[in-house]
Protein backbone atom coordinates (compact mmCIF):
# COMPACT_ATOMS: atom_id res chain seq x y z
CA UNK A 1 0.00 0.00 0.00
CA UNK A 2 2.82 2.48 1.09
CA UNK A 3 4.69 1.41 -1.78
CA UNK A 4 1.72 2.24 -4.40
CA UNK A 5 1.56 5.78 -3.07
CA UNK A 6 5.11 6.62 -2.79
CA UNK A 7 4.95 5.25 -6.55
CA UNK A 8 1.72 6.97 -7.02
CA UNK A 9 3.86 10.58 -5.36
CA UNK A 10 6.56 9.96 -7.66
CA UNK A 11 4.86 9.62 -10.88
CA UNK A 12 2.51 12.55 -10.08
CA UNK A 13 5.91 14.22 -9.33
CA UNK A 14 7.47 13.14 -12.46
CA UNK A 15 4.19 14.45 -14.55
CA UNK A 16 4.27 17.86 -12.75
CA UNK A 17 8.30 18.06 -13.84
CA UNK A 18 7.06 17.00 -17.35
CA UNK A 19 4.30 19.40 -17.68
CA UNK A 20 6.36 22.12 -15.84
CA UNK A 21 9.43 21.27 -18.59
CA UNK A 22 6.87 21.70 -21.74
CA UNK A 23 5.46 24.56 -22.94
CA UNK A 24 8.91 25.91 -24.46
CA UNK A 25 10.88 23.65 -25.32
CA UNK A 26 8.06 21.92 -27.52
CA UNK A 27 7.12 24.54 -29.73
CA UNK A 28 9.84 23.78 -31.94
CA UNK A 29 11.69 20.93 -33.80
CA UNK A 30 10.04 18.01 -35.48
CA UNK A 31 7.49 17.11 -33.30
CA UNK A 32 6.43 20.30 -31.28
CA UNK A 33 3.47 20.20 -28.76
CA UNK A 34 0.02 21.06 -29.92
CA UNK A 35 -2.21 22.39 -27.59
CA UNK A 36 -6.40 22.35 -28.31
CA UNK A 37 -7.79 25.28 -30.63
CA UNK A 38 -8.95 28.28 -28.34
CA UNK A 39 -10.31 31.25 -29.70
CA UNK A 40 -12.01 33.65 -27.54
CA UNK A 41 -13.99 36.42 -28.68
CA UNK A 42 -11.13 38.54 -29.36
CA UNK A 43 -7.73 36.38 -31.27
CA UNK A 44 -4.82 36.97 -29.15
CA UNK A 45 -3.51 40.09 -30.63
CA UNK A 46 -0.21 42.46 -30.02
CA UNK A 47 0.50 45.43 -32.32
CA UNK A 48 3.55 46.24 -33.38
CA UNK A 49 4.62 49.97 -31.64
CA UNK A 50 7.14 51.17 -34.31
CA UNK A 51 9.94 53.52 -33.62
CA UNK A 52 13.22 54.41 -35.08
CA UNK A 53 16.47 53.20 -34.38
CA UNK A 54 18.47 55.84 -33.52
CA UNK A 55 22.37 54.57 -32.67
CA UNK A 56 21.15 51.54 -31.99
CA UNK A 57 21.37 48.23 -34.23
CA UNK A 58 19.78 44.86 -33.60
CA UNK A 59 21.58 42.67 -31.81
CA UNK A 60 24.66 39.54 -32.59
CA UNK A 61 25.70 36.71 -31.06
CA UNK A 62 29.31 38.23 -29.23
CA UNK A 63 31.91 38.92 -31.47
CA UNK A 64 30.05 39.38 -34.89
CA UNK A 65 29.06 42.89 -36.21
CA UNK A 66 26.45 44.31 -37.17
CA UNK A 67 26.10 47.37 -39.96
CA UNK A 68 23.18 49.57 -41.61
CA UNK A 69 24.26 48.91 -45.19
CA UNK A 70 21.36 51.02 -46.77
CA UNK A 71 18.46 52.92 -45.36
CA UNK A 72 15.84 54.71 -46.32
CA UNK A 73 14.36 52.09 -48.66
CA UNK A 74 10.97 52.14 -50.21
CA UNK A 75 10.04 48.18 -48.33
CA UNK A 76 12.74 45.88 -48.67
CA UNK A 77 11.29 42.52 -48.65
CA UNK A 78 14.13 40.02 -50.26
CA UNK A 79 17.84 40.52 -50.98
CA UNK A 80 20.13 38.55 -53.64
CA UNK A 81 23.82 38.18 -53.84
CA UNK A 82 24.91 38.50 -57.19
CA UNK A 83 27.91 36.90 -58.76
CA UNK A 84 30.17 39.87 -57.90
CA UNK A 85 29.46 40.50 -54.44
CA UNK A 86 26.60 42.89 -55.44
CA UNK A 87 23.42 43.14 -53.80
CA UNK A 88 20.04 43.19 -55.18
CA UNK A 89 16.99 44.56 -52.98
CA UNK A 90 13.34 43.90 -54.26
CA UNK A 91 11.01 46.70 -52.29
CA UNK A 92 7.64 47.18 -52.79
CA UNK A 93 4.58 46.65 -51.05
CA UNK A 94 1.72 44.25 -52.69
CA UNK A 95 -1.81 42.85 -51.69
CA UNK A 96 -4.89 45.36 -51.48
CA UNK A 97 -7.52 42.54 -50.86
CA UNK A 98 -10.65 44.62 -50.23
CA UNK A 99 -12.35 44.21 -47.04
CA UNK A 100 -15.15 42.00 -47.18
CA UNK A 101 -16.90 41.99 -43.49
CA UNK A 102 -16.87 44.32 -40.78
CA UNK A 103 -13.70 42.71 -39.14
CA UNK A 104 -11.64 43.10 -42.22
CA UNK A 105 -12.21 46.99 -41.67
CA UNK A 106 -11.27 47.21 -38.43
CA UNK A 107 -8.43 44.51 -38.77
CA UNK A 108 -6.81 46.49 -41.54
CA UNK A 109 -6.27 49.75 -39.22
CA UNK A 110 -4.88 47.67 -36.26
CA UNK A 111 -2.11 46.03 -38.68
CA UNK A 112 -1.48 48.97 -40.85
CA UNK A 113 0.07 50.52 -37.24
CA UNK A 114 2.87 47.69 -37.30
CA UNK A 115 4.17 48.36 -40.35
CA UNK A 116 5.45 51.10 -42.05
CA UNK A 117 3.98 53.81 -43.56
CA UNK A 118 6.60 54.72 -46.63
CA UNK A 119 5.37 54.33 -50.40
CA UNK A 120 6.08 51.27 -51.85
CA UNK A 121 9.28 50.90 -53.85
CA UNK A 122 8.09 49.06 -56.68
CA UNK A 123 12.01 48.38 -57.91
CA UNK A 124 15.04 46.68 -57.01
CA UNK A 125 17.83 48.67 -55.85
CA UNK A 126 21.24 47.31 -56.29
CA UNK A 127 24.01 47.91 -53.50
CA UNK A 128 27.93 47.37 -54.21
CA UNK A 129 30.94 47.53 -51.98
CA UNK A 130 33.66 47.68 -54.98
CA UNK A 131 36.51 47.74 -52.16
CA UNK A 132 35.09 45.12 -49.67
CA UNK A 133 35.73 47.43 -46.67
CA UNK A 134 32.25 46.71 -46.14
CA UNK A 135 30.38 49.59 -46.85
CA UNK A 136 28.23 49.60 -49.62
CA UNK A 137 29.24 53.14 -51.18
CA UNK A 138 27.39 52.23 -54.54
CA UNK A 139 23.59 52.84 -54.72
CA UNK A 140 21.27 52.64 -58.05
CA UNK A 141 18.18 51.77 -58.91
CA UNK A 142 18.60 48.47 -60.64
CA UNK A 143 15.18 48.49 -62.61
CA UNK A 144 11.44 50.09 -61.24
CA UNK A 145 8.21 50.39 -62.00
CA UNK A 146 7.44 47.10 -60.84
CA UNK A 147 4.81 45.76 -58.99
CA UNK A 148 5.64 44.84 -55.91
CA UNK A 149 8.66 42.56 -56.69
CA UNK A 150 9.72 40.08 -53.87
CA UNK A 151 11.61 36.91 -55.04
CA UNK A 152 14.62 36.89 -56.45
CA UNK A 153 16.75 34.61 -58.63
CA UNK A 154 20.05 34.61 -61.16
CA UNK A 155 20.52 31.50 -63.64
CA UNK A 156 23.17 32.04 -65.67
CA UNK A 157 22.80 35.50 -67.43
CA UNK A 158 19.06 36.04 -66.80
CA UNK A 159 17.90 37.34 -63.63
CA UNK A 160 14.15 36.74 -62.31
CA UNK A 161 11.81 38.57 -60.31
CA UNK A 162 8.89 37.10 -59.11
CA UNK A 163 6.31 40.23 -58.75
CA UNK A 164 3.00 40.31 -57.37
CA UNK A 165 1.29 39.24 -60.50
CA UNK A 166 3.97 37.80 -63.02
CA UNK A 167 7.57 36.56 -63.14
CA UNK A 168 9.73 38.55 -65.01
CA UNK A 169 13.35 38.32 -66.17
CA UNK A 170 16.08 40.81 -66.98
CA UNK A 171 18.86 40.12 -69.28
CA UNK A 172 22.18 40.54 -66.41
CA UNK A 173 25.71 40.42 -67.00
CA UNK A 174 28.02 40.80 -64.33
CA UNK A 175 28.76 44.67 -62.80
CA UNK A 176 26.03 45.70 -64.45
CA UNK A 177 24.35 48.19 -61.79
CA UNK A 178 21.01 49.20 -63.91
CA UNK A 179 19.08 46.84 -66.41
CA UNK A 180 19.53 47.37 -70.11
CA UNK A 181 15.68 46.59 -71.16
CA UNK A 182 12.43 46.39 -69.60
CA UNK A 183 11.82 42.84 -68.11
CA UNK A 184 10.42 40.37 -70.02
CA UNK A 185 7.38 38.15 -68.75
CA UNK A 186 7.83 34.85 -68.29
CA UNK A 187 4.51 33.42 -66.99
CA UNK A 188 1.21 35.47 -64.93
CA UNK A 189 1.34 34.81 -61.14
CA UNK A 190 -1.97 34.00 -59.55
CA UNK A 191 -2.84 37.86 -58.59
CA UNK A 192 -6.35 37.66 -57.94
CA UNK A 193 -7.44 39.47 -54.74
CA UNK A 194 -3.94 38.46 -53.56
CA UNK A 195 -4.38 38.35 -49.94
CA UNK A 196 -1.42 36.82 -49.49
CA UNK A 197 0.72 38.64 -52.03
CA UNK A 198 3.89 38.19 -51.64
CA UNK A 199 5.37 35.41 -54.50
CA UNK A 200 9.12 34.09 -53.12
CA UNK A 201 11.02 32.45 -55.92
CA UNK A 202 13.98 29.63 -56.14
CA UNK A 203 15.75 27.96 -59.54
CA UNK A 204 16.42 24.42 -59.51
CA UNK A 205 20.30 24.32 -59.22
CA UNK A 206 19.99 23.47 -62.97
CA UNK A 207 18.30 26.36 -63.82
CA UNK A 208 15.66 24.72 -66.06
CA UNK A 209 12.76 25.07 -63.09
CA UNK A 210 11.97 28.34 -61.22
CA UNK A 211 9.87 27.38 -57.92
CA UNK A 212 6.98 30.05 -56.89
CA UNK A 213 5.48 29.93 -53.65
CA UNK A 214 2.04 31.31 -53.73
CA UNK A 215 0.22 31.90 -50.67
CA UNK A 216 -3.53 31.64 -49.72
CA UNK A 217 -6.20 33.79 -50.71
CA UNK A 218 -7.63 33.98 -46.95
CA UNK A 219 -6.58 32.86 -43.31
CA UNK A 220 -8.60 29.90 -43.39
CA UNK A 221 -10.93 29.54 -46.68
CA UNK A 222 -12.87 33.13 -45.34
CA UNK A 223 -12.82 34.63 -48.84
CA UNK A 224 -14.63 31.61 -50.12
CA UNK A 225 -13.38 28.58 -52.01
CA UNK A 226 -13.03 29.40 -55.15
CA UNK A 227 -10.98 32.35 -54.34
CA UNK A 228 -8.04 29.96 -53.84
CA UNK A 229 -7.99 28.15 -57.14
CA UNK A 230 -4.22 27.95 -58.02
CA UNK A 231 -3.15 29.06 -54.18
CA UNK A 232 -1.58 27.78 -51.44
CA UNK A 233 1.05 25.90 -53.49
CA UNK A 234 4.58 26.03 -54.99
CA UNK A 235 4.60 26.07 -59.14
CA UNK A 236 7.26 24.69 -61.08
CA UNK A 237 7.82 26.86 -63.97
CA UNK A 238 9.70 25.43 -66.80
CA UNK A 239 12.30 28.80 -67.21
CA UNK A 240 12.11 28.39 -71.01
CA UNK A 241 8.57 28.35 -71.86
CA UNK A 242 6.93 29.29 -68.52
CA UNK A 243 4.83 26.64 -68.52
CA UNK A 244 4.12 25.28 -64.90
CA UNK A 245 2.83 22.65 -62.98
CA UNK A 246 1.71 22.70 -58.74
CA UNK A 247 5.23 21.00 -57.65
CA UNK A 248 3.20 21.22 -54.23
CA UNK A 249 0.15 21.44 -52.86
CA UNK A 250 -1.96 22.30 -49.63
CA UNK A 251 1.30 24.70 -48.22
CA UNK A 252 -1.09 27.82 -46.87
CA UNK A 253 1.67 30.41 -47.52
CA UNK A 254 5.01 29.76 -48.97
CA UNK A 255 7.17 33.18 -47.80
CA UNK A 256 10.90 31.97 -49.05
CA UNK A 257 11.98 29.31 -50.99
CA UNK A 258 15.76 28.03 -50.57
CA UNK A 259 17.48 25.03 -52.37
CA UNK A 260 20.26 22.78 -50.20
CA UNK A 261 23.22 23.18 -51.32
CA UNK A 262 24.88 19.68 -52.14
CA UNK A 263 21.17 17.89 -52.53
CA UNK A 264 20.04 20.22 -54.58
CA UNK A 265 16.35 19.67 -53.02
CA UNK A 266 14.06 22.43 -52.28
CA UNK A 267 13.37 24.19 -48.89
CA UNK A 268 10.67 26.29 -47.56
CA UNK A 269 9.42 28.54 -45.07
CA UNK A 270 5.58 28.33 -44.48
CA UNK A 271 3.08 30.65 -42.41
CA UNK A 272 0.58 28.79 -40.91
CA UNK A 273 -2.95 29.73 -40.13
CA UNK A 274 -4.15 32.23 -37.72
CA UNK A 275 -6.53 32.61 -34.86
CA UNK A 276 -6.44 29.29 -33.04
CA UNK A 277 -4.56 30.23 -30.12
CA UNK A 278 -0.96 31.64 -29.08
CA UNK A 279 0.64 28.57 -29.87
CA UNK A 280 -1.14 27.05 -33.11
CA UNK A 281 -0.35 26.85 -35.60
CA UNK A 282 3.18 26.01 -36.06
CA UNK A 283 5.07 27.94 -38.41
CA UNK A 284 7.71 25.82 -40.51
CA UNK A 285 10.48 24.95 -42.14
CA UNK A 286 10.40 22.05 -44.78
CA UNK A 287 11.68 19.82 -47.58
CA UNK A 288 9.41 20.35 -49.78
CA UNK A 289 8.30 16.59 -51.67
CA UNK A 290 7.60 16.83 -55.32
CA UNK A 291 3.73 16.30 -55.18
CA UNK A 292 3.23 16.68 -51.39
CA UNK A 293 -0.29 17.73 -49.85
CA UNK A 294 0.95 19.98 -46.60
CA UNK A 295 -3.09 20.12 -45.44
CA UNK A 296 -3.92 23.57 -45.93
CA UNK A 297 -7.26 23.86 -45.42
CA UNK A 298 -8.82 21.46 -44.15
CA UNK A 299 -5.48 20.01 -41.58
CA UNK A 300 -2.36 21.56 -40.11
CA UNK A 301 0.32 19.47 -39.02
CA UNK A 302 -0.47 16.41 -40.76
CA UNK A 303 -3.98 15.56 -39.84
CA UNK A 304 -5.35 17.67 -37.31
CA UNK A 305 -8.33 18.86 -38.64
CA UNK A 306 -9.41 22.69 -39.12
CA UNK A 307 -12.88 22.52 -37.77
CA UNK A 308 -13.25 26.26 -39.70
CA UNK A 309 -13.18 24.72 -43.04
CA UNK A 310 -16.23 23.52 -44.86
CA UNK A 311 -17.12 20.93 -46.49
CA UNK A 312 -14.31 19.02 -45.56
CA UNK A 313 -12.05 16.50 -47.21
CA UNK A 314 -11.36 12.84 -45.09
CA UNK A 315 -9.37 11.98 -47.92
CA UNK A 316 -6.76 14.94 -48.54
CA UNK A 317 -6.64 15.43 -44.65
CA UNK A 318 -5.36 11.75 -44.73
CA UNK A 319 -2.91 12.35 -47.40
CA UNK A 320 -1.53 15.83 -45.51
CA UNK A 321 2.27 15.85 -44.95
CA UNK A 322 3.87 16.75 -41.57
CA UNK A 323 6.25 19.37 -41.94
CA UNK A 324 10.15 18.68 -40.96
CA UNK A 325 10.61 21.19 -38.08
CA UNK A 326 7.98 23.42 -36.55
CA UNK A 327 9.50 27.19 -35.94
CA UNK A 328 7.26 28.17 -33.54
CA UNK A 329 3.07 29.77 -33.88
CA UNK A 330 3.45 33.34 -35.23
CA UNK A 331 6.73 33.46 -35.98
CA UNK A 332 6.08 34.58 -39.19
CA UNK A 333 8.83 33.46 -41.07
CA UNK A 334 9.58 35.29 -44.27
CA UNK A 335 12.94 34.25 -44.66
CA UNK A 336 14.86 31.35 -45.62
CA UNK A 337 18.80 31.20 -46.56
CA UNK A 338 21.58 28.19 -45.93
CA UNK A 339 24.68 28.87 -44.44
CA UNK A 340 27.98 28.39 -45.29
CA UNK A 341 31.27 27.89 -43.20
CA UNK A 342 32.21 31.15 -44.12
CA UNK A 343 29.37 32.45 -41.32
CA UNK A 344 31.61 31.13 -38.91
CA UNK A 345 31.65 27.23 -36.59
CA UNK A 346 28.53 27.86 -34.69
CA UNK A 347 26.68 28.81 -37.80
CA UNK A 348 27.99 26.59 -40.49
CA UNK A 349 25.63 24.35 -41.30
CA UNK A 350 21.90 25.34 -41.59
CA UNK A 351 19.67 27.85 -42.41
CA UNK A 352 19.11 31.67 -41.12
CA UNK A 353 15.84 32.41 -41.05
CA UNK A 354 13.98 35.73 -40.60
CA UNK A 355 11.31 35.95 -38.19
CA UNK A 356 8.79 39.21 -38.77
CA UNK A 357 6.42 38.67 -36.05
CA UNK A 358 2.66 38.33 -36.07
CA UNK A 359 0.21 40.30 -34.77
CA UNK A 360 -1.39 37.05 -33.80
CA UNK A 361 0.09 36.79 -30.55
CA UNK A 362 0.71 37.63 -26.98
CA UNK A 363 3.20 37.72 -26.15
CA UNK A 364 4.73 38.08 -29.42
CA UNK A 365 7.00 35.66 -30.93
CA UNK A 366 9.25 36.28 -33.87
CA UNK A 367 11.03 39.83 -34.47
CA UNK A 368 14.15 38.13 -34.97
CA UNK A 369 16.28 36.26 -36.98
CA UNK A 370 17.29 32.54 -35.99
CA UNK A 371 19.43 29.89 -37.15
CA UNK A 372 18.82 26.32 -37.37
CA UNK A 373 21.19 23.68 -36.93
CA UNK A 374 21.39 21.31 -39.58
CA UNK A 375 23.55 17.39 -39.39
CA UNK A 376 23.44 15.12 -42.25
CA UNK A 377 21.04 17.90 -44.14
CA UNK A 378 18.51 18.03 -41.97
CA UNK A 379 17.44 20.27 -39.09
CA UNK A 380 18.89 19.50 -35.96
CA UNK A 381 18.30 21.00 -32.91
CA UNK A 382 16.63 24.09 -31.23
CA UNK A 383 16.67 27.61 -32.57
CA UNK A 384 19.36 29.91 -32.00
CA UNK A 385 18.81 33.46 -32.22
CA UNK A 386 21.29 35.03 -34.21
CA UNK A 387 19.76 38.50 -34.52
CA UNK A 388 17.51 40.41 -31.88
CA UNK A 389 16.50 43.61 -30.62
CA UNK A 390 14.18 44.40 -33.24
CA UNK A 391 11.24 44.77 -30.44
CA UNK A 392 11.43 45.80 -26.95
CA UNK A 393 9.61 44.22 -24.06
CA UNK A 394 7.14 46.82 -23.74
CA UNK A 395 6.97 46.64 -27.43
CA UNK A 396 8.85 49.29 -29.01
CA UNK A 397 9.68 48.36 -32.28
CA UNK A 398 12.75 49.11 -34.27
CA UNK A 399 12.40 46.76 -37.08
CA UNK A 400 11.14 43.68 -38.63
CA UNK A 401 13.06 41.16 -40.03
CA UNK A 402 11.68 39.28 -43.85
CA UNK A 403 14.44 38.17 -46.10
CA UNK A 404 17.98 36.57 -45.55
CA UNK A 405 20.67 35.94 -47.86
CA UNK A 406 24.12 34.11 -47.30
CA UNK A 407 26.67 35.70 -48.69
CA UNK A 408 29.45 32.92 -49.32
CA UNK A 409 32.22 35.87 -48.33
CA UNK A 410 30.85 35.72 -44.81
CA UNK A 411 28.00 37.74 -44.14
CA UNK A 412 24.14 37.51 -43.37
CA UNK A 413 22.25 40.13 -44.96
CA UNK A 414 18.79 40.62 -43.46
CA UNK A 415 16.19 43.04 -44.82
CA UNK A 416 14.07 44.82 -42.48
CA UNK A 417 10.71 46.75 -43.70
CA UNK A 418 9.56 48.40 -41.09
CA UNK A 419 12.85 50.73 -40.49
CA UNK A 420 13.48 50.55 -43.93
CA UNK A 421 17.04 49.01 -43.77
CA UNK A 422 19.63 46.59 -45.16
CA UNK A 423 21.56 44.86 -42.32
CA UNK A 424 24.55 43.19 -42.75
CA UNK A 425 26.37 40.85 -40.00
CA UNK A 426 29.75 39.69 -40.03
CA UNK A 427 31.76 36.98 -38.36
CA UNK A 428 34.66 38.00 -36.29
CA UNK A 429 37.35 38.46 -39.06
CA UNK A 430 39.62 35.09 -38.82
CA UNK A 431 37.20 33.63 -36.37
CA UNK A 432 39.34 32.70 -33.86
CA UNK A 433 38.99 29.16 -32.13
CA UNK A 434 38.65 30.21 -29.03
CA UNK A 435 36.87 32.91 -29.53
CA UNK A 436 34.37 30.72 -30.95
CA UNK A 437 31.46 32.45 -30.53
CA UNK A 438 28.45 31.51 -28.42
CA UNK A 439 24.91 31.02 -29.46
CA UNK A 440 22.99 33.42 -26.97
CA UNK A 441 19.92 31.67 -25.65
CA UNK A 442 21.03 27.86 -26.97
CA UNK A 443 20.91 26.34 -23.84
CA UNK A 444 17.21 25.53 -23.90
CA UNK A 445 17.84 21.85 -22.30
CA UNK A 446 16.67 18.90 -24.20
CA UNK A 447 15.43 20.27 -27.67
CA UNK A 448 14.74 17.73 -30.57
CA UNK A 449 17.38 14.56 -30.54
CA UNK A 450 19.47 14.51 -33.82
CA UNK A 451 17.87 11.28 -34.87
CA UNK A 452 14.37 12.15 -34.06
CA UNK A 453 14.77 15.19 -36.50
CA UNK A 454 15.57 13.44 -39.67
CA UNK A 455 11.90 11.91 -40.65
CA UNK A 456 13.46 10.69 -43.74
CA UNK B 1 -42.06 68.11 -25.47
CA UNK B 2 -45.05 67.86 -27.49
CA UNK B 3 -45.61 64.16 -27.26
CA UNK B 4 -45.19 63.76 -23.73
CA UNK B 5 -48.58 65.74 -22.89
CA UNK B 6 -50.62 64.56 -25.88
CA UNK B 7 -53.99 64.00 -25.39
CA UNK B 8 -54.53 61.52 -27.97
CA UNK B 9 -53.03 58.24 -26.66
CA UNK B 10 -51.74 57.01 -30.10
CA UNK B 11 -50.08 60.31 -31.59
CA UNK B 12 -47.86 59.64 -28.33
CA UNK B 13 -45.74 57.11 -29.98
CA UNK B 14 -42.47 59.44 -31.23
CA UNK B 15 -41.46 58.93 -34.88
CA UNK B 16 -38.11 58.37 -32.99
CA UNK B 17 -39.37 55.50 -31.15
CA UNK B 18 -40.46 54.04 -34.25
CA UNK B 19 -37.74 54.09 -36.49
CA UNK B 20 -34.98 53.32 -33.98
CA UNK B 21 -37.16 49.96 -32.58
CA UNK B 22 -38.24 48.99 -35.77
CA UNK B 23 -34.88 49.31 -37.91
CA UNK B 24 -32.89 46.74 -35.80
CA UNK B 25 -35.82 43.56 -36.34
CA UNK B 26 -35.52 43.55 -39.79
CA UNK B 27 -31.58 43.60 -39.79
CA UNK B 28 -31.26 40.87 -37.09
CA UNK B 29 -33.83 38.58 -38.99
CA UNK B 30 -31.83 39.09 -42.31
CA UNK B 31 -28.53 38.33 -40.01
CA UNK B 32 -30.70 35.14 -39.03
CA UNK B 33 -31.66 33.95 -42.24
CA UNK B 34 -28.36 34.83 -43.76
CA UNK B 35 -26.82 32.61 -41.16
CA UNK B 36 -29.35 29.60 -42.17
CA UNK B 37 -28.03 30.51 -45.17
CA UNK B 38 -24.53 30.02 -44.87
CA UNK B 39 -25.16 26.57 -42.72
CA UNK B 40 -27.40 24.85 -45.07
CA UNK B 41 -24.77 25.87 -48.38
CA UNK B 42 -21.51 26.55 -46.89
CA UNK B 43 -21.36 29.60 -49.23
CA UNK B 44 -19.20 32.66 -47.40
CA UNK B 45 -21.32 35.41 -48.92
CA UNK B 46 -24.54 34.49 -46.78
CA UNK B 47 -21.57 34.77 -43.99
CA UNK B 48 -20.68 37.88 -45.02
CA UNK B 49 -24.23 38.93 -45.74
CA UNK B 50 -25.07 37.70 -41.99
CA UNK B 51 -21.97 39.50 -40.41
CA UNK B 52 -23.09 43.06 -41.93
CA UNK B 53 -26.70 42.65 -40.88
CA UNK B 54 -25.97 42.49 -37.88
CA UNK B 55 -23.53 45.73 -37.61
CA UNK B 56 -26.31 47.38 -38.92
CA UNK B 57 -28.59 46.13 -36.52
CA UNK B 58 -26.22 46.69 -34.11
CA UNK B 59 -25.85 50.99 -34.76
CA UNK B 60 -29.88 50.60 -34.50
CA UNK B 61 -30.00 49.40 -31.38
CA UNK B 62 -27.28 51.18 -29.99
CA UNK B 63 -28.95 54.13 -30.97
CA UNK B 64 -32.79 52.77 -29.70
CA UNK B 65 -30.92 52.39 -26.22
CA UNK B 66 -29.85 55.64 -26.28
CA UNK B 67 -32.84 57.23 -27.06
CA UNK B 68 -34.63 55.06 -24.69
CA UNK B 69 -32.07 55.76 -21.65
CA UNK B 70 -32.74 59.47 -22.84
CA UNK B 71 -36.45 59.05 -22.39
CA UNK B 72 -36.53 56.87 -19.09
CA UNK B 73 -34.70 60.17 -17.68
CA UNK B 74 -36.72 62.85 -18.92
CA UNK B 75 -39.68 60.59 -17.36
CA UNK B 76 -37.62 60.56 -14.41
CA UNK B 77 -37.87 56.65 -14.55
CA UNK B 78 -41.45 56.42 -13.64
CA UNK B 79 -42.84 54.29 -16.85
CA UNK B 80 -42.10 50.46 -15.77
CA UNK B 81 -42.87 49.92 -19.11
CA UNK B 82 -40.14 51.80 -20.57
CA UNK B 83 -37.61 50.32 -18.35
CA UNK B 84 -38.31 46.45 -19.51
CA UNK B 85 -38.03 47.91 -23.25
CA UNK B 86 -34.45 49.45 -21.79
CA UNK B 87 -33.45 46.48 -20.14
CA UNK B 88 -34.57 44.01 -23.74
CA UNK B 89 -32.58 46.42 -25.70
CA UNK B 90 -29.71 45.80 -23.30
CA UNK B 91 -29.78 42.62 -23.75
CA UNK B 92 -30.22 42.83 -27.56
CA UNK B 93 -27.27 45.04 -27.48
CA UNK B 94 -25.13 42.94 -25.36
CA UNK B 95 -25.25 39.80 -27.13
CA UNK B 96 -25.30 41.40 -30.18
CA UNK B 97 -21.65 42.96 -29.33
CA UNK B 98 -21.02 39.20 -28.58
CA UNK B 99 -22.23 37.77 -31.93
CA UNK B 100 -20.40 40.29 -33.85
CA UNK B 101 -17.09 39.17 -32.59
CA UNK B 102 -18.10 35.57 -33.21
CA UNK B 103 -19.11 36.28 -36.91
CA UNK B 104 -16.26 38.25 -36.93
CA UNK B 105 -14.30 34.77 -36.65
CA UNK B 106 -13.28 33.56 -40.17
CA UNK B 107 -15.29 30.98 -42.07
CA UNK B 108 -17.08 28.37 -40.09
CA UNK B 109 -15.42 29.48 -36.77
CA UNK B 110 -18.36 31.17 -36.78
CA UNK B 111 -21.04 28.16 -35.95
CA UNK B 112 -23.20 27.25 -34.72
CA UNK B 113 -22.73 29.50 -31.82
CA UNK B 114 -23.38 32.40 -34.37
CA UNK B 115 -26.41 30.87 -35.38
CA UNK B 116 -28.07 30.18 -32.52
CA UNK B 117 -27.32 34.17 -30.80
CA UNK B 118 -28.85 34.84 -34.04
CA UNK B 119 -32.10 33.27 -33.41
CA UNK B 120 -32.43 34.69 -29.53
CA UNK B 121 -31.42 38.33 -30.46
CA UNK B 122 -34.30 38.50 -33.46
CA UNK B 123 -36.58 37.43 -30.51
CA UNK B 124 -34.72 39.57 -27.94
CA UNK B 125 -35.46 42.61 -30.58
CA UNK B 126 -38.77 41.77 -31.43
CA UNK B 127 -39.85 41.56 -28.03
CA UNK B 128 -38.48 44.89 -27.45
CA UNK B 129 -40.11 46.53 -30.34
CA UNK B 130 -43.75 44.63 -29.54
CA UNK B 131 -43.38 46.12 -25.96
CA UNK B 132 -41.90 49.90 -27.15
CA UNK B 133 -44.56 50.93 -29.83
CA UNK B 134 -47.70 49.28 -27.85
CA UNK B 135 -46.74 50.40 -24.08
CA UNK B 136 -47.58 53.66 -24.95
CA UNK B 137 -50.82 53.33 -25.91
CA UNK B 138 -51.96 50.52 -23.44
CA UNK B 139 -54.84 50.48 -20.99
CA UNK B 140 -56.42 53.79 -23.95
CA UNK B 141 -57.80 51.30 -26.37
CA UNK B 142 -60.79 53.65 -28.12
Amino acid sequence: MRRAASVLALLAGAALLASCDRPKSELYGPNPQLPEPQRGLLPSMKIAEPASWGDRRPTAPSGYSVAAIATGLGIPRQTLILPNGDILVAEGRGGGAPALRPKDLIAGVIKAKGTTSVKSGNRLTLLRDANGDGVYELRTVFADKLNAPYGLALVGGQLYVANQDALVRFSYTVGQTQATAPPVKVTDLPSYINHHWTKSLAASPDGRFLYVGIGSNSNITERGMPAEADRAMIWEVDAATGAHRPYATGIRNPTALAIQPGTGQLWAVVNERDELGPNLVPDYLTFVRDGGFYGWPYSYWGQNVDQRVRPQDPQKVASAIRPDYSLGAHVAALGVAFSTPAMGPAFAEGVFVGEHGSWNRDPPSGYKVVFIPFRNGRPAGPPVDVLTGFRDPNGTTRGRPVGVTVDPRGALIVADDLSNTIWRVTPPRQAPVAEAPAPPTGGRGAGPQPDSASPY
Amino acid sequence: MAFAHASDPASRVHPVDAVLLTCGVPLFLGGLLSDIAYARTYQIQWSNFAAWLIAGAMVFTGLALAWTLLQMIRSSFRDRRRLIVFLLLLATFALGLVNSFIHARDAWGSMPSGLVLSIIITLLAAAATWLGLSSIRLGVRP
